[in-house]
């Protein structure tokens, strides 16, 4: 009896072992594009381009980050992003929870039917409509101007509408009837209760808005041609584009660029995750 | 389950059902307004007008000229392009989707034997998933650089003699499923909270039955999860056909279009050279094909994916 245990602990060990093993090169594989793209920035060219390549820089150039970022009006790029990020995310924030509130906690006939609507939005490819967003965008006259990125994002977006409204749906009905009854209006039980309550998934839409439209290429793209009205993504396309091999100059700026996305994450990983968790989980 | 009653049953509140009330109704309209209206000016109207456009010659100048079904035609017939893109793009979302899952889960399930440190490798691995467009993928045209890139100066380690990636017509779609293979974390994290979800007492009622390991993760593990797996299954179709920054940034759609993904086709006809008719007919092609694969992943679930039965009101 005794040596069974014996036995079957030393088996629990050891597959504990392989367990972080495992899970310890994973952790190298997945961190080293990351510490290639530190050790590159740093490198002068001509070590860029040496044969073995070096792992970590023999000789660091802390200049290649201010050399790289003066090459193109960067600041210009970045104060263009975050306009435009801001004004989405406040969008998509406010538009989404205010939808979402009436497909949660309100009842109305056609409520149903309609969120199935919104379900179906979510799986459509945003390019079968694009053409033609993009021809009312140039009779509007806001081709190359902000405003194509910026106002759909204020229509509220499928995706943050179900995730809000499945959230919304957790609250207590109880309490809603309580203030109505004390005197509050259904608008001021939105504003009073239901959004404080929300604080958490309203901070995850808030993250993945930010994400979404730090990281967008696509859309910029398409809307923008000055190169004063650049964002950040298109900045580096640009960049890439006239200094295609210099890659100390591009792993430099690419790193300035992702910078604010890995700080928030690292400050907000956990509401980000529960996020993504209930997105896909419930 | 059928969508419709998925959402109709957690919308119910049997208990309050008291007749709508007509300030409600007024309220709740006037909230959803804004859904509404850009539901019809940027998603009804422009995807009937795309299906217009699609019978018209037009290069945004001068007047669109009806051509019929010349552009389906052309799409399907003539141009030899479009069935290209659309075949590798589904192939190689073939090759990318299922991989994300297997290593989702694998590290998921790894994660959840009450290891010491779960947070620091749950932050590790989801980090890659936040970061995209463009940096990402210079990043990884670095990388893959044949003489000087972190992959093959790693493959080296190891005795291997890498390909030249990017500049290979058979190595550049693996490419790709590798740099997306790096944000294996966007689906793990679900994943986990899945496994964690599932109730312990099942494990011990199998244990005591004799299930061995194997048994367990077929018999109990992936059933619970088959649901989970099944949402990233369809999200993972509509998120994956649409990859066009990397082809964009990395290859251009080369060697010899060997990468030429159906976006990046799309895009040129549309904006590089103004075929916009042509360009609508690619968009429309391109949902309806997103569609149908999203219909016959519906049509298997009833065979693997497994709902628990279902008792009583959810709140």
């Amino acid at each position: 009896m005794s040596s069974r245990g014996v036995s079957l602990s030393a088996r629990q060990i050891i597959s504990k072992i392989i367990v972080y093993l495992l899970l310890g090169v994973g952790s190298i594989i997945i961190l080293m594009p990351l510490q290639w793209m530190i050790s590159t920035s740093l490198k002068p060219l001509s070590h860029v381009f040496r044969f073995p390549p070096e792992f970590w820089p023999q000789k660091i150039i802390w200049t290649n980050y201010a050399d790289a970022l003066t090459q193109l009006p960067f600041d210009l790029y970045f104060r263009n992003t975050v306009f435009i990020v801001i004004f989405c995310l406040l969008g998509e924030v406010i538009v989404s929870s205010v939808v979402a509130y009436a497909f949660s906690r309100l009842r109305w006939r056609g409520r149903n039917a309609l969120f199935i609507v919104v379900l179906a939005t979510m799986m459509l490819p945003r390019q079968v409509t694009l053409i033609p967003e993009f021809i009312i965008f140039k009779e509007l006259d806001m081709i190359d101007t902000f405003w194509p990125l910026i106002l759909p994002s204020w229509f509220g977006n499928p995706f943050y509408i179900f995730l809000l409204r499945q959230y919304f749906l957790t609250h207590s009905r109880e309490l809603d009837q309580a203030a109505v009854i004390d005197g509050c209006s259904r608008f001021g039980v939105f504003w009073r209760i239901t959004l404080p309550m929300s604080k958490p998934v309203l901070a995850a839409v808030a993250i993945f808005s930010f994400q979404f439209h730090w990281n967008d290429f696509f859309r910029p793209l398409i809307f923008l041609f000055s190169e004063e009205n650049y964002t950040l993504a298109l900045g580096l396309r640009f960049f890439q584009g006239t200094y295609g091999t210099e890659w100390n100059s591009l792993m430099a700026v690419s790193l300035v660029v992702m910078l604010p996305l890995i700080v928030v994450f690292f400050f907000t990983q956990k509401i980000f995750i529960q996020g993504v968790v209930f997105t896909g989980y419930k | 389950m059928s969508l419709a009653t998925f959402v109709k049953k957690q919308g119910a509140f049997a208990k309050f059902n008291i007749g709508y009330q007509r300030g409600e109704t007024v309220l709740a309209w006037a909230m959803v307004s804004p859904w509404v209206a850009g539901f019809l000016l940027l998603t009804a109207f422009p995807m009937v007008a795309s299906l217009a456009l699609s019978f018209f010659r037009w290069d945004i100048l001068s007047a669109p000229r009806w051509v019929g079904l010349a552009n389906y035609e052309k799409l399907f017939l003539i141009d030899p392009l479009p069935m290209h893109a659309l075949k590798i793009t589904v192939l190689f979302s073939l090759a990318s989707i299922p991989l994300n899952i297997v290593f989702g889960l694998a590290i998921a399930m790894l994660l959840n034997t009450n290891i010491r440190g779960l947070a620091v490798f749950r932050t590790i691995y989801y980090l890659p998933a936040i970061l995209s467009g463009v940096a990402v993928a210079i990043l990884w045209q670095w990388i893959f650089s044949s003489d000087f890139g972190l992959l093959n100066t790693a493959l080296r380690v190891v005795g291997i003699e890498g390909p030249a990636w990017l500049g290979s017509k058979v190595w550049v779609l693996p490419a790709f499923v590798i740099m997306r293979l790096w944000s294996v974390g966007g689906g793990m994290v679900i994943y986990l909270a899945g496994l964690q979800a599932i109730p312990t007492d099942l494990y011990e009622a199998a244990e005591i039955d004799g299930a061995n390991w194997w048994q367990r993760i077929f018999r109990i593990t992936l059933p619970m999860l088959s649901p989970t797996i099944f949402f990233q299954l369809i999200t993972g179709v509509i998120f994956t056909m649409q990859i066009f920054t990397e082809t964009f940034i990395m290859t251009d759609g080369g060697p010899a279009n060997s990468s030429l993904f159906y976006l990046l086709y799309l895009y040129r006809q549309a904006f590089q050279n103004f075929k916009m008719g042509y360009a609508s007919a690619l968009a429309w092609v391109f949902f309806l094909a997103i569609l149908l694969l999203t219909l016959i992943l519906f049509a298997t679930a009833k065979f693997w994916v497994y709902y628990e039965a279902e008792s009583g009101e959810e709140d």
